[in-house]
């Protein structure tokens, strides 16, 4: 008897007491708990994102789709970039007006490669306001998760109201299991030196959040 | 479980010790003490955690009771995704798989994402053994294993270790494992944790095999879901060529859907956060992105035999989150490696006796290794009822009884007399001859007044057969303190 089969008969075995009619899954889990938390107008939700992203240390700036080039261009700067990891299908006008440097993130691109770009700039998925969280599900303009992981700086860009939803429920509904799917909620971080806390081990030590206002 | 606990002193022994050291008791207090507040504040943040923690358990316990059809649907669905799936029935079975699915990658050397799953097989000696080095990632499990130590903690390992000991690791070790610590590494948080970002981020560029647990696999979609802060995991996920994922079959969810219950209640409980900085899913391999091979190893190693225990299967609800240690007067004072498993704390006595059996005199010590007061209860995002289990099994060391061991019927001879007495009153006296854990520990006890017998059973019969158990009281003396007196002067 292989493996597979042992380990699928000891739990049914030990399953003997469950009687046929056991609540089949619909019945069995209540779920009255909320959507979302508090009645929010659309701006206060967008509102709840900035101040909890911020919370969790990432750098919030607010601008309308005119602003936008000019916004990355100084933040670029402003960082000291001389490189700028650009994922495929990112909106060419969104670098239109920054020199730094463009690296085009290729399939054989290695990590080390990857390691020696300053920056990198994505859209996301969708921004969930009450935990302060954007997720990237890896579609063109946010690009393969290695590129927001290795370079130490990440401006991710998010149209506001459109990409923005409350609450996690509300965020999962929107998103595709099939899809490699990054939650990032504030800067890498660690607690686990005497609990203090200290930003970026690994990921990205800064995270920058642009929300735009949809024209 | 892993070969580092063998040998450990059964738990009343070992927690003396750890009682008697200074530095360990003071490390354990802050950072228990710092959580257990930090928690509080995150969980009164969501008005309806009672339904959240309502919903988590009845999805985690139907799960359990179906675990035959969604094991089969997760396979199906991990494999329509493009991973390949391997069962394991024991330690060494997945030992076995897991390095020859590294061999097969022609590989010596792995990065690890934390994974208890992993510890508790004792995969890292395993690999080793076959001349494999795997690299933990996460900087806790780095702290440990370069100061060749064992985690004293779930979500915390490192928290047995101040700065001062976490400089001198690094300084000592980190060149025997790769790149050396700086020169002049001096003790702040910020520098260690550099350091650790190049020693560490050496690795992961080169490496093509990396191994991780999960804290939930999706058997709808086949998705598995790793929740972290410091990136390593994102790392070890989305760099190498081939990703082995170690995952003990209790941790399925059936739809995608209940990922939102539990990515709202794992992060409050576990880091005190909104959420986690980040968590990562996947779902079989994704061309051009991540991993081109995905192996999933189910593993067993005495899960269905829990399962087989209708008191105790409710253990296997567990995700994970450690908020039962930080509210444990026991494990506030002992520490976690007095519990002589991978699981410390509250969880650790009612699942390590379970996985392993009662046979050892530290597994049949587990079980007294509380003062039943609740807390870990009132705080379980799953509301697994701790105290219950633990009645359960000090019943079952004392009176022995049918078990299921490896999947077939045992019956258990109860504990030799004079043995589980002495394990039971030491425990007993431990916990009395220190009173801030006991005084925490009355706080709930009214609570948990159905399980205190009047006599012991078994073997303990004679002692309390001449004496009465004291009855508890409905309400605490240090609760009517506490109220009469507004709480001043009450605390420790
Ligand atoms: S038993 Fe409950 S509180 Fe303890 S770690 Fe598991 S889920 Fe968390």
């Amino acid at each position: 008897m292989n493996s597979r089969e042992r380990i699928l008969g000891r739990v049914r075995r030990a399953l003997a007491d469950v009687p046929r009619d056991d609540p089949p899954y619909e019945q069995a889990v209540s779920r009255d708990y909320a959507r979302e938390h508090g009645d929010r107008s659309v701006e206060q939700t967008v509102e709840l994102l900035a101040e909890n992203l911020a919370d969790y240390r990432a750098v919030v700036h607010r601008t309308d789709a005119e602003g936008l080039a000019g916004l990355v261009a100084g933040l670029l700067e402003k960082r000291g970039s001389a490189s700028v990891l650009v994922p495929p299908g990112l909106d060419e006008g969104w670098l239109a007006a920054t020199g730094v440097t463009r690296v085009t993130d290729r399939a054989e691109s290695t990590p080390h490669e990857l390691d020696r770009v300053d920056s990198v700039v994505t859209a996301c998925a969708v921004a969930i306001a009450e935990t302060g969280t954007i997720v990237l599900d890896g579609s063109p303009d946010q690009g393969r998760r290695r590129i927001t992981l290795v370079p130490d700086h990440h401006i991710c860009v998010v149209r506001v109201p459109g990409q923005v939803v409350s609450s996690v429920p509300q965020g999962l509904e929107r998103l595709d299991p099939a899809r490699p799917l990054t939650w990032i909620s504030g800067p890498s971080a660690t607690s686990d030196i005497e609990l203090d806390r200290v930003e970026g081990v690994h990921g990205p030590r800064t995270l920058e959040v642009i929300l735009v206002g949809d024209a | 479980m892993s070969g580092t606990f063998v040998g450990m002193p059964a738990f009343p022994e070992a927690a003396r010790e750890a009682v008697g050291n200074e530095t360990l008791r003071g490390n354990l207090r802050h950072a228990t003490h710092t959580i257990r507040a930090k928690r509080e504040k995150a969980v009164t943040e969501v008005a309806d955690w009672a339904e959240l923690r309502e919903a988590g358990k009845r999805i985690k316990d139907h799960t359990l009771r179906h675990l035959d059809r969604y094991l089969q649907q997760l396979e199906d669905s991990v494999t329509a995704a493009g991973g390949i799936v391997h069962w394991a029935a024991d330690a060494a079975e997945a030992n076995e798989i897991v390095t020859q699915l590294v061999k097969m990658t022609g590989e010596s050397e792995v990065v690890k994402v934390k994974s208890m799953a992993t510890q508790e097989i004792g995969l890292n000696e395993a690999l080793e053994a076959e001349g494999i080095r795997a690299y933990e990632t996460d900087l806790a499990e780095l702290i440990v294993q370069l100061g060749k130590d064992r985690p004293s903690h779930i979500l915390v390992p490192a928290i047995h270790r101040n700065r001062g000991e976490i400089r001198d690791i690094f300084t000592r070790e980190m060149s025997e494992w790769g790149r050396p610590a700086p020169e002049g590494l001096t003790d702040t948080p910020a520098e260690l944790a550099e350091a650790a970002r190049l020693h560490l981020r050496e690795k992961f560029l080169r490496a093509k095999v990396g191994i991780s647990g999960a804290n939930f696999m999706v058997a709808e979609t086949g998705t598995l879901v790793v929740v972290e802060s410091e990136g390593n995991g994102r790392m070890c996920l989305t760099l190498p060529e081939t990703l082995i994922s170690v995952v003990g079959i209790e941790k399925i969810v059936p739809t995608w859907r209940d990922l939102e219950v539990f990515l709202q209640t794992l992060p409050r409980s576990s880091t005190a956060e909104r959420m986690n900085p980040y968590t990562s899913t996947w779902t079989g391999t994704t061309d051009g992105d991540g991993p081109s091979t995905f192996h999933l190893v189910l593993l067993d190693n005495g899960r269905t035999d829990t399962l087989a225990d209708e008191v105790g299967r409710q253990a296997l609800r567990c995700i994970r989150c450690s908020a039962c240690l930080n509210v444990c007067p026991v494990y506030e004072r002992a520490g976690g490696h007095a519990y002589g498993s991978v699981y410390p704390g509250p969880i650790g006595a009612i699942l390590s006796p379970q996985l392993r059996g009662t046979q050892s005199e530290i597994d049949a010590s587990l079980p007294y290794a509380s003062s039943l007061c609740g807390a870990c209860y009132e705080v379980c995002p799953v509301a697994i009822d701790i105290p219950e289990v633990l009645v359960h099994l000090r019943e079952r060391v004392v009176q022995g009884g049918e078990v299921t061991r490896e999947g077939n019927k045992v019956v258990l001879r109860p504990a030799k007399g004079h043995a589980a007495e002495r394990a039971a009153m030491r425990a007993a006296r431990w916990a009395f001859t220190h009173p801030a854990a006991l005084r925490t520990g009355q706080r709930a006890a009214s609570r948990t007044r159905r399980f205190h017998p009047r006599t012991l059973p078994g073997p303990g019969k004679a002692w309390s057969g001449s004496r009465d158990l004291p009855p508890v009281p409905a309400e605490p003396f240090r609760d009517w303190w506490q109220r009469t007196r507004g709480g001043k002067g009450g605390a420790e």
